[in-house]
């Protein structure tokens, strides 16, 4: 491998580390969102996806993903299972070559990223067992077709939607964005609402947890984003630089329309308003412009807004709205690339509706947020139907309303020095409880 | 013997403390509480969900003290605790049988 890019390497292979940095943070993200008793239940979802799609990434999802396509642009063939064929190969234009295995550690992380997103909308009420099958399972049939439909480039003969149709999808406003929200819905149909949803009060139990972990998404997200340019060039500047303007922009339009809504701007509309113009921006950060990127930023942040309260309306437990912040973040982000798109951004890029480019691309980019939505969800509800009927995808009655920390986990978020500072919940160790039986 | 009980607003802790140590009250117990009485609760908002929070926190503060003193020890809760505005609290007295003091056994009011 002596015709590598050094300094193309170095970036993705940083960008790899950055992107992991947004499991924990989605962990905690998620995890202060949740009542208390259920929130180590909420961050082990993230952190086990961390474990299992790595591995499952390892084994067959990468070379299901990005082997040679094996059929009209559908899915990659098992090339690289167990990625030893991966091995000194390198991948990337000339010039900008870089490891194959670094492009690979890359794509790992969008795919457990991509898991860890989907189990807010389970919050509160999965039986831990039933989601390791299912994340497992899910990478595997779901996420990686998806990433080969919007990744996978080989001279228009690679996936379908972005290779061979034309598609602009940069980072993933399909495979990761779309793919996560209409999953999440698929899975709350099969799952239910949680036990009192819009009764009782569930509030956020430590919304400084939640704000710590929008703060390490939104870092990660500047390598996910420009990490997906695989090169140190204009290109990932850009990307760079609009992945933070979306960002501000959704942060900032989120807090002004609960201002204007309910009275008050909050923590939790910030960080959300954030993460909501990060999604949408996801697609759409190689191929626009900085004030396009202020326009989606705005329009996502507002959208998102609105759309995460649908759900008390419409019946579904999407518990932490992935399907409001990510499904629609996505879709407003794709379709974004076909109004505000301009080619000189990007060599590889077009010109959008507003820009002299017709409706052609836009009409593109509305097929694959379709088409993705529709593999996703359908497949999703099948695997989750599944699993439901075989092994029982939700926690017991009682253990929900217990909480799915001690049910689940055995174990409990907080002590907080109560009883002096020996526990509040008392009991004893094992070992006394022996002493006291010998004697 | 009489127990006497007071739910206050917490941040008149102090001045309470204060005012019993002021009449020579040298014990009592503070505990945290939550409830709701004629001042309701309150609206928070999160993602546009509406939730009304009508548990508020409050402290509990318990002293068991001789009969001779009661009327000072309420004057003095009463006095210290009163901010004139709605949610200032409650405090009701209760007899109390026997006080035991561990350390020595002694009971009655010289353990007091």
């Amino acid at each position: 491998m002596d015709n590598i890019n050094g300094a193309d390497t170095a970036w993705v292979m940083i960008s790899s580390a950055l992107v992991m940095l947004m499991v924990p943070g989605l962990a905690f993200f998620y995890g202060g969102m949740v009542r208390s008793k259920s929130s180590l239940n909420m961050i082990m979802m993230s952190f086990s996806a961390m474990g299992v799609v790595t591995i499952v990434w390892l084994l067959v999802g990468f070379s299901l993903a990005f082997g040679t396509d094996a059929g009209a642009g559908l899915i990659g063939n098992f090339s690289y299972i167990g990625l030893t064929d991966a091995l000194n190969r390198t991948v990337g234009p000339e010039g900008h070559e870089i490891p194959l295995l670094a492009f690979a550690a890359f794509q790992m992380m969008f795919a457990v990223v991509t898991v860890a997103i989907l189990s807010g909308a389970v919050a509160d009420r999965t039986k831990f067992g039933a989601w390791i099958v299912f994340t497992a399972v899910w990478a595997l049939l779901v996420y990686a077709p998806l990433a080969h439909w919007a990744f996978f480039f080989d001279g228009g003969s690679g996936g379908w939607m972005s290779d061979r149709l034309g598609v602009l999808d940069f980072a993933g406003g399909t495979a990761v964005e779309i793919n996560s929200g209409a999953s999440a819905l698929a899975l709350v149909l099969v799952i239910g609402r949680r036990v009192g949803f819009r009764q009782d009060p569930m509030r956020p139990h430590s919304l400084p947890l939640v704000l710590l972990g929008a703060g390490l998404l939104w870092f990660g997200w500047l390598g996910f984003n420009a990490g997906s340019a695989l090169a140190v060039n204009g290109t990932a500047a850009t990307a760079l630089i609009n992945t933070q303007i979306a960002a501000a922009a959704g942060a900032l339009a989120w807090i002004a329309f609960e201002k204007l809504r309910d009275g008050k701007a909050t923590t939790l509309g910030i960080a959300s308003g954030a993460i909501s113009g990060a999604v949408a921006i996801t697609p759409a950060c190689g191929f626009v412009t900085p004030l396009g990127a202020l326009a989606i930023g705005l329009a996502a942040g507002i959208v998102c807004a609105w759309a995460v309260s649908r759900k008390y309306k419409l019946g579904f437990d999407d518990s932490l709205d992935v399907v409001g912040v990510h499904g629609v973040g996505g879709i407003v982000g794709m379709l974004g690339i076909g109004l505000f798109a301009v080619a000189a951004v990007n060599t590889a890029g077009r010109d959008g509706l507003f820009f002299g480019g017709g409706a052609e691309l836009l009409g593109k980019q509305a097929l694959a947020c379709v088409a993705t939505a529709a593999y996703a969800f359908v497949v999703t509800w099948i695997i989750a139907k599944v699993i439901d009927k075989t092994m029982g995808f939700r926690a017991t009655r009682d253990d929900e309303i217990a909480g799915l920390d001690v049910t689940q986990h055995a174990e409990s978020a907080y002590d907080l020095a109560g009883v002096a500072g020996g526990g509040i919940l008392g009991g004893s160790h094992p070992l006394r409880d022996r002493k006291q039986e010998e004697e | 013997m009489k127990l006497v009980t007071a739910v206050i607003k917490p941040f008149r802790l102090e001045e309470v403390k204060t005012a019993l140590q002021a009449i020579d009250i040298h014990g009592l117990t503070v505990s945290e509480a939550s409830g709701f009485g004629r001042q309701g609760g309150h609206v928070e908002v999160y993602r546009g969900a509406e939730y009304t929070v009508d548990l508020i926190p409050k402290v509990r503060i318990e002293v068991v003290v001789a009969d001779d003193v009661v009327e000072e020890v309420i004057e003095a809760i009463v006095r210290a605790a009163r901010t004139e505005k709605i949610g200032d609290g409650k405090v009701w007295v209760v007899p109390v049988e026997q006080v035991i003091r561990v350390r020595t056994g002694e009971s009655g009011e010289s353990a007091l």
